[in-house]
This record gives C-alpha cells, structure tokens and sequence, in this order.
C-alpha cells in the first residue's frame, strides 16, 4: 500500500506549482488571509448580531433568545444616548480640528525652508507614541495640581485658578479631545502634504501669472483640488475617532459622573463589569449601525465632489 | 518659489514649523525630563525643564516594584510573532492579487480594508466567549491570532500598492525562464520589495505593540499582559505615580522613536500610498 501510494508522489513536488493553474493558485494564496478575517473580524460581528437578540449573561448563565428586548431597552436607556452624544461630539470636534490644523501644517510643510526634513520626522513622534503613554502623559500634563499646562497658563495671567482639568465635568472632555488632537494631526497632515505634492504645480504657476495672490490660488485651486484627499482623510480620521476607548478608558475611565463616557468604553464596561454579553453586544452593534452611517455621508460628499469636478 | 518669498512670509514659515517641532516634541520631552526628576521636584509649584538633582529612583521603581521588564517581555513575544505573521500572510495575498489575475481584485482590497475600520468593540465580546471556549485566555496564541487579523488588512494594502510598482515584464522573463509561482514571489518579487516589507513589518510591529483593548480583556495577570496593560495599571494606592509612569513611558517609547526616525521615509511613503491614493 504504502510503496504504491509513494511512488506517483515522488516525482510531484517540483511539477506541483507548474500544473497547478494560476486561478488555484491564488486561491491557495489567499486562504490564509480570508481565514484569519473571517475568523477574527466577520465571525465576531455575526456572532455579536446573535448575541444582540439574546439575553447571554456570564453571571446568570442565561442564553435565551428574546428578539428585540435588548434593543428596546437600548432606545429608552439614557445611559447609552449620553455616550452616544459624548461620542458624536468627540468624533465631530476632534475630526474638525485635526483637518484643519493638520491642512495648516501641511501647508507649512510643503513650503522649502531648513531643517523640513527634521520637523517631519518629528511628526512622527506622537503618531508612533502608544495611546495608552499619550493619555498618561496627557494625565500628567493636565494634572489638576502639579500640571505644567496649568502652571503655564497661571504665570501667563490666562487663569487665575488651577483647572481641574478632566477631573471635572465640564472640562474633561475638552481635555480628552486635545490629547486626541495632538496625537492624530500630525499625521493627518502628512496625509495632507502627499495629497498637495500630487497637485501640478504648473496650475498655480499659471494663476500666479495672471496675477492671483497667495490666498486666491490657495482657495480656488489647491483647496478645491484637495477635496477628494480632504474627504477620504477624514473618513479614516472620524471613523477611527468614533472608536476612541484607549484615550478615555485610561484617563478618566469614563468619569466624572459619565461625562467623558463613549460607545466603546460603555461597551466594555456593559460587557465586562456586569457580563451582560447580549445587551453589551446591542450597544456595540448599534455602534457599528452608526458608524456605517458617518461612512456614507462621507461616501456620498465624496461622490458629489467628484460629480461636480466633472 | 523662494526668491518670491517677502522677510514676513518666510518669518511666518519658520515660526510655524518651529511650532509644529513644538508641538510634536514638546510634550514627550517634558516627559522624558520627569522621568528623571524627584517627586519631591514635580511637586514643588516651581518646575523645571533640566533635572535637578538628576535621580534613576523611578526606572528603579519601574522595573524593580513594578516588574516592567515582564510587561516589555511578553509585548516583545506578541508583537514579534505578529509581524512575522503578518508579513507571511499578507504578502503570500497581496502576490495573488498583484500578480494572478484574480477576478474582483479591488472589491477584495476594498473589503479587506473596510474590515479594519470595523470598531474593535464589537469584535471584542465574541472573541472573548470564543477564546474562553478554546482555553485561550491568558495565552500569547489568543492575543498573536487577534493581532494578525488587526494588522493584515493595512500589511496587504501597503505591499499591494508596492507590488504593482514592480514591472511586470519581470514576471513574464521569469514565467519564460520556467520559474513556478511560488518562485517567482520567494526568488524575485520578495527580494525585490525588502524596503516595504521592512516598513510594512515594522506598521504591524507597532500596531501590535501599542494595542490595548484585546489585550486588556484577554489576559488578568503579569505573565501575559503586555505593556499597554502594565502601564494602565500603573497606579498606587494613595497617589499617582507620574515620575515612574513617566520612567515606563519612556522605557516603551523611545526605542519605538528611534525605530520611527530611522525608517521615517519609508513610512511616510509606505502609509500615505496605501491611505490616499487616487
């Protein structure tokens, strides 16, 4: 049996990938790939649907299904609208700010002047930091006491009283949206400068001829040509920011009284501090409906600008 | 471009890209400094940028009470086998569809980056039961398949993008040579591409390094969590500790600048070719 089966296997391996067509071939290729996100990433997100529809507590032990119960009482649950606002504001205030900053500083950037090289490098910097140190550095920044922040701001006459910065309800989440601002524009604006570098620079020759000033061709020829990378920018940008669990979870836990509470650091805690895994997994699928949404409005701004510029 | 610049616009220039130096430097430098300062100094109301006096006692705390050293050992296992995953798996994918005529290329590109905009959280309690199920809590296995999924779509994305730079007229002389699939991606595409595995690896690397949600609900004590963990967890009982987190910041975080800076034009080109093209 043995050396029957051996013997029309033995001249195989080297003729293997000559007879294999290429379509198999690619198959074979990209089994690995599709495994590991179906696994990982497709799998989850069915399983968090069913999950939705049931009851599945680790505590009680329960895993019934009750259709809709989960998300009638996610409609009615203020906790949840609170962190859905919280996070609605956060992705909007902080999307903002990093395109329009990070357009700034790409504009800086693509200027020539000593030491570019230098100053883009160090962009990299809070891009590379991990976000956990960004939000302990940011703790410490801030520190309602000892901050250096606070100290600044009290010898430059601009306060007259230590802040508590994200110890108190009205200032934390300003305070969580500039650790994300200071993090994320940088790279935002590398984003932008490769989008400005693509831009012909024989237009702005041509208009700068016919006399335009600085701030002419910035806005009726390199703002409108930038739009699609503009667009595109902060599509990633806002559907990353919707994410945000990192920053909040290790800064203020969500506190005080719930003020910097988002989706995903809700999620967690409905998930695990009280194990209520089915509503747990309504929260975060109603999270995933919502972040489906913001991608098509970008979507369909992107298309318009596009339409238009034909 | 330059002789057209009158003294205030170039003025301007230099103000603001000693701002943005400012802006990217200054917090972790400030960070950096503490780290070497005593409690008694960051308390004073009077700071100071210089150390004075100069002291080592949080690296000590750091690593002597705080263990750091197995928080850096477990994120060194984790991120090293994910980006050696990674790599493998997305390149073997991006050659199929660079390279072999698949059918719906694009729209496969399209969902595989899509799925990385997927919010974590909602893959999170599912892939938790699942690993309770299989015993994978508390395991470097549970956290490396985790990462790999996290990091494959960009790894595939960025090395796509660099395998259609390669002419094709290579894969024909190679295909007339007699060359296999399999050879034409080990003995020519690969060698070929070293500067965008190198940044690819090293996007997976720090992804990997930095992650925090999966790591955090998969693993409950000091011999699996990694740093992102440890560092969260850095508290005492009756204070914050700010001089030895700021000594464990700058343990995990300088070696990744030094990395950063090395390789930083590679990443820059790496990433912006696979976030905005077109």
């Amino acid at each position: 049996m043995t050396a029957a089966a051996t013997v029309p296997g033995a001249g195989r391996p080297q003729r293997f990938g000559k007879t294999l067509p290429s379509g198999l071939w690619a198959l074979l290729l990209l089994a690995p790939a599709f495994v590991s996100l179906a696994s990982v990433s497709f799998y989850p997100i069915l399983n968090g649907l069913y999950l939705s529809l049931t009851n599945t507590s680790l505590i009680t032990q329960d895993q019934d299904f009750t259709g809709f119960a989960n998300y009638t009482q996610l409609w009615g649950d203020a906790q949840f609208w609170n962190a859905w606002w919280h996070t609605m504001w956060f992705t909007f205030a902080s999307t903002t700010l990093e395109t329009v900053i990070g357009l700034g500083m790409a504009l800086i950037l693509f200027e020539a002047f000593k030491g570019r090289g230098l100053v883009r490098a160090a962009m990299l910097v809070p891009w590379a930091m991990p976000t956990v140190v960004t939000s302990k550095m940011f703790g410490w920044l801030f520190d309602g006491q000892n901050g250096i922040i606070n100290y600044m701001l009290l010898h430059l006459g601009l306060i007259d009283q230590n802040i508590n910065w994200y110890g108190s309800t009205s200032t934390a989440m300003t305070t969580i949206i500039i650790a994300d601002v200071w993090k994320t524009t940088p790279f935002m604006a590398l984003l932008l400068l490769t989008g400005l570098q693509t831009i012909p620079n024989s237009l702005i020759e041509a208009a700068r001829m016919d006399g335009a000033k600085g701030w002419i061709t910035f806005w009726y020829i390199r703002l409108p040509l930038l739009m699609p990378t503009l667009l595109i920018a902060g599509l990633f940008r806002a559907l990353d920011a919707f994410r945000v669990f990192d920053l909040v979870y290790v800064l203020t836990g969500g506190g005080p009284a719930d003020s910097t509470e988002t989706l995903s650091t809700l999620s967690y805690k409905v998930l695990f501090s009280t194990l209520q895994f089915g509503y747990g997994s309504a929260v975060s699928t109603a999270m995933f409906i919502t972040e489906g949404l913001i991608a098509l409005v970008f979507v369909a701004l992107l298309i318009r600008q596009i339409r238009r510029a034909q | 471009m330059n002789d057209t610049r009158s003294p205030l616009q170039s003025f301007l220039i230099y103000l603001g890209a000693f701002l943005i130096l400012v802006w990217s430097g200054g917090p972790f430098i400030w960070q950096f400094s503490t780290s070497f300062q005593l409690d008694k100094a960051l308390t004073s109301g009077a700071p100071s940028l210089i150390p004075h006096p100069f002291t080592l006692e949080h690296y000590y705390n750091a690593f002597v009470e705080k263990e750091l050293h197995r928080y850096v050992w477990n994120s060194l296992v984790v991120a090293l086998a994910t980006t050696l995953l990674c790599l493998i798996v997305g390149s073997l994918a991006a050659f199929a569809l660079s390279r072999l005529n698949v059918k719906g290329r694009f729209g496969i590109l399209v969902v595989i980056l899509s799925v990385s905009m997927f919010p974590q959280i909602a893959l999170v309690g599912p892939l938790y039961l699942l690993a309770t199920n299989l015993g994978l809590l508390d395991t470097y296995t549970a956290l490396i398949i985790t990462y790999l999924a996290l990091g494959l779509p960009l790894v595939t994305w960025v090395l796509f993008g660099y395998f259609e730079t390669l002419p094709r007229e290579i894969d024909e002389a190679a295909r007339m040579d007699g060359v296999s699939i399999p050879g034409l991606l080990w003995h020519i595409i690969l060698p070929m591409s070293l500067p965008s595995l190198v940044t690819t690896g090293l996007l997976a690397f720090i992804s990997a390094w930095n992650e925090f949600l999966f790591a955090l609900a998969f693993t409950s004590n000091i011999d699996r969590q990694t740093i992102p963990v440890g560092i969260a967890n850095f508290t005492n009982l009756y204070y914050v500790p700010w001089g030895d987190i700021a000594a464990a910041s700058a343990v995990v975080t300088v070696p990744l600048i030094v990395l950063v800076l090395f390789f930083q034009r590679h990443i820059i080109e790496g990433l912006t070719q696979g976030g905005v093209k077109e």
